[in-house]
């Protein structure tokens, strides 16, 4: 039997890092929408595996560090990196940017800047659809940051009472900000929190992505049948918070032993090592991907900016005037 | 209620008005559902939501566990699935824990988004003096709303409004919040279905005048009419301005009128200091400054916490005395 689904997830976690790449070339050249990129490099895992577990009419909100879930998902890369650019072409016409880009048509409903600010979200969406009876799973992604909010347990609670189509997913990637893991939970093993709320638990901590990817499938397909489950993966973030964070809080000794943990080099020397690709096969896909990237940069670049009255859209419903600007009420005042 | 199928009422309470407004709008729309503490089987703190249960089934009248937050969250989740949600936070005093979800998810959702969504819903609580509830449960917060764009703001005083207010909010595509007051469920007035009703925006003139302008909203409304009948008798003709939405808000009736009256008293439970009133105030006075004869007064409650002793609650909030004496001296 030929694995076919090595390769599919090898090859998203190399779109991943390839994506996050581009983003912070982007931002090298003075191309971005400010410098807050928070990049996803060293935590592909969690996203390629949970991602394609999911079923096409799942939904799911993300975190700060969410490119790489969208990805997954299906986000196009061209109309990602336009709104990190802040650009008309992007998902959220350059008003949303990194951190709240969505693309609701993929089913995801918004990437989130309040740590913990979307797990809720998933409940509502979730209490719709059973509600609706529609066969789908809400998936709520988080840093390790989010355990640390009340909010997930107000969720994790409705999530067990209502018996919920919810699967909360924490990518641990050991640093809040500056802030490592040891300095910010007094008890590390996660999923006792979640399983005292009755969740179906499952806990990553290695680097074989298709493992993970057949573990989080079962949480997944066990949410569909309304019990609901929380998945932790430990990663590392291989660089610093955002793009200007040169991690003066961590050893480079540290970073530089962490670093040999990459799961996108693990899958690839599986792959060899299986006979299910060999090395010039996985170099095509690279240069595949690198491809793609490229024209998406190029894209995001030359990609319009917005006419400065996009100021005053999309804040009331359509059927609404528009928000009267300054200028035009200070001029009425003066003018009176 | 026994008369749910009745188009006019002579005589409702502020409390039957809205119940009648969320049962109306079930029938209508299937994907309305009530979630908040104590809605379904206690029937609501103040009895907003009795009966809804046993009416619409738990399915759709939620009782939800005391996680305010995630109330809202929820409840902008399932408005952005295709459903539309009526959340209540028990009391206003609770913005403080949902405040996260309120303003920056629920206000910010179409925008951040770049319209591709919107978040539906309403969010029904209650708020100001009068029960000895304390700084916790008394307190008048309109003004952090009025202070977040993306979101409709809706403070009824009369029945007629409070169920119109309410149906239009769960017909029309924008996140509305929607504050009653603890001591206006048994307040009565009339109620006519049949009525278009007050639209989003519009202030309505409760009493013509023609020497000052009361502006004001909910409870303190009732108020401001109780001072203009008084001030009559002492010919002094006080026309009073039912704000009834806080956003949108009917900036043209209020400068008209003191327009034409040259004189404001902005009336309110909330704080005096960057307050409604106070927003109110700059209005009246960018628009107005040519005209006016005195200074616009805001009369609201104490800048301090609400205290719970009855003679300190009475006089935190403003007074109908007061009223009287300080539309008085602005008309002098």
């Amino acid at each position: 039997m030929s694995n076919t689904l090595l390769p599919k997830l090898y090859k998203t976690m190399k779109r991943i890092r390839t994506f996050e790449e581009r983003v912070s070339e982007l931002f090298i050249k003075g191309e971005s929408a400010g410098t807050m990129l928070h990049l996803s490099i060293g935590e592909e895992l969690g996203p390629a595996c949970v991602g394609t577990a999911m079923q096409e009419n799942d939904t799911f909100t993300t975190h700060h560090r969410g490119h790489g879930i969208f990805v997954a998902r299906g986000g196009d890369p061209n109309r990602m990196l336009a709104e990190i650019a802040g650009k008309k072409d992007g998902y959220c016409k350059g008003k949303g940017g990194s951190m709240h880009i969505a693309d609701m048509t993929l089913g995801h409903l918004g990437a989130n800047a309040i740590v913990g600010g979307g797990i809720p979200t998933v409940v509502g969406a979730a209490m719709s659809y059973k509600y609706l009876k529609q066969e789908r799973v809400s998936v709520a992604f988080f840093g390790d940051g989010a355990m640390q909010q009340g909010i997930l347990y107000e969720s994790m609670n409705m999530a067990s009472l209502w018996k919920l189509p919810v699967v909360f997913c924490c990518i641990n990637n050991q640093y809040g900000m500056g802030t490592k893991i040891e300095n910010a939970v007094g008890v590390k093993d996660f999923s006792k929190r979640a399983e005292s709320f009755g969740l179906n638990t499952l806990h990553i901590n290695d680097l074989d992505v298709e493992s993970a990817y057949h573990k989080s499938k079962e949480i997944i397909d066990s949410a569909r049948k309304f019990k609901p489950g929380f998945i932790e993966i430990e990663c590392y973030r291989f660089y610093g918070h955002a793009r200007m964070d040169k991690s003066p809080y961590r050893d480079e000794s540290e970073e530089s032993e962490k670093r040999k943990l990459d799961p996108i080099s693990f899958a690839s020397n599986q792959m060899i090592k299986n006979n299910i690709l060999d090395e010039a096969d996985i170099k095509k896909i690279d240069n595949d991907i690198m491809i793609e990237m490229d024209k998406a940069m190029e894209f995001a670049i030359n990609s319009p900016i917005n006419d400065e009255t996009e100021i005053f859209k999309d804040v009331y419903s359509e059927n609404d005037p528009l928000p009267v600007s300054l200028d035009e009420k200070i001029n009425k005042i003066l003018n009176n | 209620m026994s008369d749910l199928n009745k188009n006019y009422f002579e005589k409702i309470t502020y409390r039957d008005a809205l119940r009648l407004a969320m049962h109306d709008a079930m029938q209508e729309d299937k994907n309305i559902i009530i979630m908040g503490e104590d809605v379904a089987n206690y029937g609501g703190a103040y009895g907003a939501t009795k009966d809804l249960l046993k009416l619409f089934g738990k399915e759709r009248v939620i009782d939800t566990p005391i996680s305010e937050p995630a109330i809202v969250g929820a409840a902008v989740g399932a408005a952005m699935s295709g459903l539309r949600p009526v959340a209540e936070l028990m009391y206003v005093d609770f913005f403080g824990m949902s405040m996260d979800q309120i303003a920056n998810q629920l206000a910010k959702i179409r925008y951040m988004f770049g319209g591709q969504i919107s978040a539906p819903m309403v969010l029904r609580t209650q708020g100001g003096t009068g029960r000895s509830g304390g700084a916790q449960h008394s307190q008048s917060l309109e003004s952090w709303i009025m202070h977040t764009p993306g979101l409709f703001l809706s403070m009824p005083a009369k029945p007629n409004d409070a169920y119109h207010l309410l149906r239009h909010a769960l017909k029309i595509d924008n996140p509305t919040i929607f504050i009653e007051h603890k001591l206006l469920y048994n307040t009565t007035g009339t109620l006519d279905k049949n009525d278009i009703g007050a639209p989003f925006g519009k202030a309505n003139i409760l009493r013509k005048g023609k020497d000052v302008s009361i502006i004001s909203y909910s409870r303190m409304i009732n108020y401001a009419e109780k001072a203009a009948e008084i001030l009559e008798k002492e010919n002094i003709s006080a026309e009073v301005i039912d704000l009834r939405t806080l956003y949108p808000l009917d900036r043209e009736t209020i400068i008209t009128s003191v327009n034409k009256t040259k004189r404001a008293l902005v009336l309110s439970e909330s704080y005096y200091t960057s307050s409604v009133p106070s927003e109110i105030t700059s209005i009246i006075f960018e628009n107005c400054y040519k005209v006016l004869k005195k200074p616009v007064i805001r009369y609201t409650a104490e800048d301090t916490p609400v205290p719970v002793a009855p003679n300190l609650e009475k006089n935190y909030i403003p007074t109908i005395e007061k009223i009287v004496e300080y539309t008085k001296k602005v008309c002098n």
